[in-house]
């Protein structure tokens, strides 16, 4: 194979670049083969750059007005970079730290020390894992009681050794389980937005992909709540909306209109402090690229915070929200 | 104008009405026996033969828990009403409109004080027959209403909870409620104010994940349904059976979730209990006389 790597994965709105770039690749084939016996190269290279021009613009064109719906399928793209991604990209010393010290230790959940930039710092996210065998051990990022329970106590562990904490968003939801109902589901999402609210040392939450409901609130009732271009934020699925709200499953990008869930509505309706812009096509393309842009964004968010005192942190966090959808 | 009309139809329908006597009579949602309405409301909607809680609305639940149901309701604040202009087979502003005519209320959380067992209480109660009770930015507001107006008072908040979760006509707006009333729970425990929760059937969803699960005390009415995600969704995605009891008060009893069950006549002198021993600095100690 020429090309190593896994092969890119499109979505069904870019089909058309999908064709163009599927061209392309068979165009470099071609000219490779050819370039040691015969000189044919330069007219296909010719050929390979303006298709690689016009897949470029039609990608840009396509994702500059991205339908509600579109950027669902985006968020949710399963080569965007994850929660690891970008821990183990933007820190150093990264130590995973396990468990709940009452039940378990959920995978879908992960945390630890790190060093962001020199910084000692708490790191959480949901980890919805890369490939199927990960996908399971992480349970798709979907965490049970015992993950939010986790994040309490690294939250307090931040707060007792004064370090920030850089959380990263990319969750359908908490786990609907037996399981974790029994060991109160409900509970564990309370008490971690309770912590979250309470530390006295910058919470900084960054919404990666998906930020599903009230288990991506459990950790991002923060000091400021970052969004990626194309990520998500909404109370419930626009497909579970669709099935409830329309009785029609097939109304999903509907429900997805309505229930404002992009990152550009949530700018709007002041619920979040920034964009995070990302590269053309999405994170998924160029995962470096998006990822250094958090790092910035993140880096200098965390410098105004950290000249604030505890106090006056906890205090403006509260507001923060207060404020909202207030008259 | 006829002999038809003005004759024989009057007469047909006060005959029909003698013989069958509507709102009188009701059957038990649990055991289908049938029951005097009057009597099921002088025994607080609990069944007389199988002790199920039937839902009860808010204004019920402030007269009961109330001393001699003598109570005074607040003005809730004012919130922007729709700000996501939502819309689904109904207009959301519409929905709004229905559930105030159907409910008499102005939304989803009622808030009044008064004296429980002689002492000053705030009360708030979910109105699962408001748009089932589900949290949207008023319910907020008005929640943080009541832990303002509980630290004012220096009394004990008490809400009792009945939610279908978070108002998805308000999207996100309404998954913001949830650390907006984390926050009021916050305030009264700094103001060293007991918060006392009464689950009631059913509480779920965005409601149960905020303010329901941080109560100091938690009291839950018999075989209420209290969950995060409800069965329907648990079901569909794990395709098991559920365990017999499941998510009801006192399978969360049973897994450490609730502090106790009262059952709904016993509620008012259990509240007086708990409040006069949590807030001893209040004077006018009269010990146990009004318990049932």
């Amino acid at each position: 194979m020429l090309f190593s790597g896994p092969m890119r994965q499109f979505l069904d709105f870019e089909k058309s670049v999908a064709e163009l770039e599927t061209k392309i690749d068979e165009l470099r084939q071609v000219s490779f083969r050819e370039d040691d016996t015969v000189h044919h190269g330069v007219d296909i290279d010719d050929d390979v750059v303006r298709l690689s021009e016009k897949a470029d613009k039609q990608l840009r064109v396509l994702y500059s007005k991205l339908t509600p719906l579109q950027k669902v399928q985006v968020a949710r793209h399963e080569q965007r970079p994850h929660a690891l991604d970008y821990i183990q990209a933007i820190t150093t010393e990264f130590t995973p730290l396990a468990g709940d010290r009452v039940f378990g230790d959920d995978q879908a959940l992960i945390g630890g020390l790190a060093r962001f930039r020199g910084q000692p710092v708490v790191v959480l996210g949901n980890e919805r894992g890369a490939d199927t065998e990960s996908r399971i051990k992480h349970n798709f990022g979907m965490a049970r009681p015992e993950g939010y329970r986790k994040a309490q106590r690294l939250m307090k562990l931040a707060e007792r050794f004064g370090l920030p904490i850089l959380s990263f968003v990319d969750t359908a939801g908490a786990w609907p389980g037996i399981d974790a109902e029994a060991r109160g589901q409900a509970e564990a999402i309370a008490r971690s937005i309770d912590v979250c609210l309470s530390v006295n040392v910058p919470v900084i939450a960054t919404i990666i992909g998906e930020g599903g409901s009230g288990g991506a609130i459990a950790l991002a009732a923060a000091d400021r709540v970052l969004m990626l271009e194309h990520s998500i934020y909404s109370v419930i699925s626009p497909e579970a909306a669709a099935s409830i709200l329309w009785r029609d499953p097939k109304l999903a990008p509907t429900a997805a209109e309505a229930l404002k869930l992009t990152a550009q509505d949530l700018k709007r309706l002041g619920l979040i402090d920034q964009i995070i812009a990302e590269p053309v096509g999405g994170a998924q393309r160029l995962p470096a690229q998006a990822i250094a842009s958090v790092a910035e964004v993140v880096a200098a968010e965390l410098s105004v915070l950290l000249k604030l005192s505890g106090e006056a942190l906890k205090a403006k966090r509260r507001e923060r929200f207060l404020a909202m959808t207030r008259s | 104008m006829s002999w038809l009309t003005d004759h024989v139809r009057p007469k047909l329908r006060s005959l029909l009405q003698r013989e069958v006597p509507d709102n009188l009579w009701t059957n038990c949602e649990s055991c289908s026996q049938m029951l005097l309405i009057k009597e099921l409301e002088r025994n607080k909607k609990v069944c007389p033969h199988c002790g199920h809680h039937m839902r009860a609305t808010a204004k019920e639940r402030l007269a009961w828990t109330f001393d001699e149901g003598q109570y005074t309701t607040i003005d809730l604040p004012k919130v922007p009403v729709d700000p996501l202009h939502f819309r689904d087979s109904k207009r959301y502003t519409d929905r709004l409109k229905a559930s105030r005519t159907k409910a008499g209320l102005d939304e989803s959380l009622v808030v009044a004080h008064g004296k429980i067992s002689g002492r000053d209480a705030v009360v708030a109660v979910m109105a699962f027959e408001f748009f089932a009770g589900t949290m949207g930015s008023a319910l907020g507001e008005a929640f943080l209403a009541a832990c303002r107006l509980a630290v004012l008072q220096k009394a004990p908040l008490i809400i009792f909870t009945a939610s279908g979760g978070a108002r998805m006509q308000e999207g996100v707006i309404s998954l913001m409620q949830m650390p907006r009333t984390v926050i009021g729970i916050q305030v009264l425990r700094e103001a060293g104010l007991p918060y006392i929760v009464v689950f009631t059937n059913p509480t779920t969803g965005g409601v149960s994940a905020s303010f329901a699960m941080l109560g100091d005390i938690h009291v839950a009415e018999p075989n209420a349904l209290i969950a995060f995600a409800g069965p329907r969704v648990i079901r569909d995605t794990v395709r098991e059976e559920l365990p017999e009891g499941f998510q009801r008060s006192e399978y969360l009893k049973d897994h450490g979730m609730i502090d106790t069950i009262s059952a709904r006549k016993d509620l008012p002198a259990l509240l007086g209990r708990l409040i006069a021993m949590l807030t001893p600095q209040q004077q006018d100690d009269t010990p146990s006389k009004t318990d049932a």
